[in-house]
C-alpha cells in the first residue's frame, strides 16, 4: 500500500504476484506453481490471465482472492481474471528451485510427468527419494495424500512418512 | 435441436456423471476401510467435482441465464443425463472399485478421443480431466488386482461387484440424436468407437487380476435419455436438500 498509482507496471504486478504463497505449501509462491500465465495493464486495471491446477483443489478460489486484494491494494483500480484452459497446467512448470523450497519444506517432488502413463503399481517400483534424509528406501503408502496432488510416503531409513507432490 | 443446444446436453452429460459419481464417492468419506483409502476416494470425489464445476460452467456459458450451480442443484431427475453406473449405490468397497474401474477407463478412453474435437473449450476440458481420470484408473486398477489376486472372500466380492455393474455396462455405449447430430460437426464420437479400446483394456486387466468379464445377460439403459432407476431420485434428495430448502444461500 505504499506505491503511488502512478509507478504500475507489469513488473510490479508480477513482483507483487510472486509473494501470493500457495495456501497448502505456504513455501512456494503461486508463480513458483506457474498458474499465472500472462499480465496485462490496461491504464490502472490489470488483465491476470491464471490456469487451474486440479479440476476440483480448493486452492483456486484462494488464489483469485488473493490475486484480486493484493492487486487492488498495489493501486489497481479493477483486476479481471481471465481463467485459461490450454495448455492445461502442469507439473513440469515447476523450476528447480522451487522445487528445492518443496524438499526443504518436506515434500518430494514430481519428475516429468511422462511417467503418468506408466504401468500399474509404477510408484511401489520406483524409488521416491525421501526429502528428510534423501535415502531411497522408501515405500508407497498412499497414491492419494492430504490433497489430490500428493501421494502419502514412508521412508524405511529415517522412519518418517512424507508427501510425495505427483506429476500432472 | 441445433448443434449449440446438442452441445448443451452433451456438456451436461459429462457434468452429470462427474457430479453424480463424486457425490457416491463422497459418502464413502469417513467410511473408508482403511484411513488412505477413505482419504483417497474423498480426493477422487473432489477431483469429479471439480471437473463436473468445469462442464457445468461450460454448459451455463452455452445456454446463457443460468449458472453451474443451477444446473448442479435445481434439475430434477428427469433432467439428468448421466450414465445409469454413476447413480449406482456404492454396495461394498469391491463394487466400489469396480465401478470406478469401468468408468474411469470410460473416460480415459473418451477424453482422449475428445482430443481431436472441433469444439475447442470441450477438447481443453478434456485434456485437463484426463490427467486427474488418469490416477483414477491407476488407483482402482490397482485394488481390482489386490482384491482379484486376494484371499477368497476379497476376489467373490469383487467379482460380485464387477457383475452387479456389468448391468449397465451397455447403457454407457448408448447413442441418441445428440451423438448423432455431434459426431457429424466433428465435435464427439460415439461411445461405441472407443469400446473396442475399453474392451481391450478391461481384458487385460482382468487377466491379471485373477477376475472374469461378467457374461452379459442382462442390460439396463436408458441414463442419456433421462430414464434413470430408482436410486438417482433419493440421491439428488438429499444432494440438493440445502440449495432448494433455502434458494441464494451463500456463506
Amino acid at each position: 500500500m505504499v506505491e503511488s498509482k502512478e509507478s504500475l507496471s507489469i513488473q510490479k504486478i508480477w513482483d507483487v504476484l510472486s509473494t501470493i504463497p500457495d495456501p497448502d505449501i505456504p513455501v512456494i509462491s503461486i508463480t513458483d506453481l506457474g498458474i499465472v500465465r500472462d499480465v496485462k495493464l490496461d491504464g490502472k486495471v490489470a488483465l491476470v490471465t491464471i490456469t487451474p491446477t486440479y479440476s476440483g483443489c480448493p486452492a483456486m478460489h484462494v488464489f483469485k482472492e488473493d490475486i484480486k486484494t493484493a492487486l487492488l491494494d498495489l493501486g489497481c483500480e479493477d483486476v479481471h481474471l481471465h481463467l485459461s484452459l490450454s495448455p492445461p497446467w502442469t507439473t513440469d512448470w515447476l523450476n528447480e528451485e522451487s522445487k528445492a523450497k518443496m524438499r526443504a519444506h518436506g515434500i518430494a517432488t514430481p519428475g516429468k510427468t511422462e511417467l503418468q502413463d506408466a504401468e500399474l503399481f509404477s510408484d511401489a517400483k520406483k524409488n521416491i527419494a525421501c526429502p528428510h534424509c534423501s535415502s531411497s528406501d522408501t515405500k508407497l503408502t498412499s497414491q492419494f495424500g492430504s490433497t489430490a496432488c500428493k501421494a502419502l510416503w514412508y521412508c524405511n531409513s529415517c522412519q518418517q512418512p512424507f508427501e510425495y507432490f505427483k506429476p500432472y | 435441436m441445433n448443434t449449440k443446444e446438442c452441445l448443451f446436453k452433451y456438456i451436461l452429460r459429462l457434468a452429470d456423471d462427474n457430479m453424480i459419481h463424486g457425490q457416491r464417492l463422497a459418502e464413502w468419506c469417513s467410511r473408508g476401510p482403511i484411513l488412505e483409502e477413505d482419504i483417497a476416494l474423498s480426493n477422487i470425489a473432489l477431483d469429479m467435482f471439480g471437473q463436473a464445476e468445469s462442464f457445468y460452467e461450460y454448459a451455463a456459458s452455452l445456454q446463457g441465464n443460468t449458472t453451474a450451480d443451477e444446473l448442479a442443484f435445481r434439475r430434477s431427475e428427469r433432467e439428468y443425463y448421466n450414465h445409469l453406473i454413476a447413480e449406482q449405490p456404492n454396495g461394498d468397497f469391491g463394487q466400489t472399485i469396480a465401478k470406478l474401474v469401468l468408468t474411469s477407463a470410460f473416460s480415459k478412453y473418451l477424453f482422449e478421443a475428445l482430443q481431436s474435437s472441433q469444439d475447442e473449450t470441450l477438447k481443453a476440458l478434456c485434456a485437463k480431466a484426463l490427467k486427474e481420470v488418469k490416477y483414477h484408473l491407476r488407483h482402482s486398477s490397482e485394488w481390482l488386482i489386490r482384491l482379484g489376486d486376494g484371499t477368497q472372500e476379497s476376489q467373490a466380492r469383487v467379482q460380485k461387484g464387477l457383475e452387479e455393474m456389468y448391468l449397465f455396462v451397455e447403457d454407457l455405449f448408448m447413442s441418441n440424436a445428440i451423438d448423432e447430430e455431434l459426431v457429424s460437426m466433428n465435435i464427439t464420437v460415439h461411445a461405441q468407437d472407443i469400446r473396442p479400446q475399453w474392451e481391450a483394456h478391461l481384458a487385460e486387466l482382468y487377466n491379471i487380476a485373477h477376475v472374469q468379464k461378467p457374461e452379459s445377460t442382462h442390460a439396463i439403459k436408458g441414463g442419456i435419455n433421462a430414464i434413470h432407476t430408482e436410486h438417482l431420485g433419493h440421491l439428488l434428495c438429499e444432494m440438493q436438500y440445502l440449495q432448494r430448502a433455502h434458494p441464494e444461500a451463500t456463506w
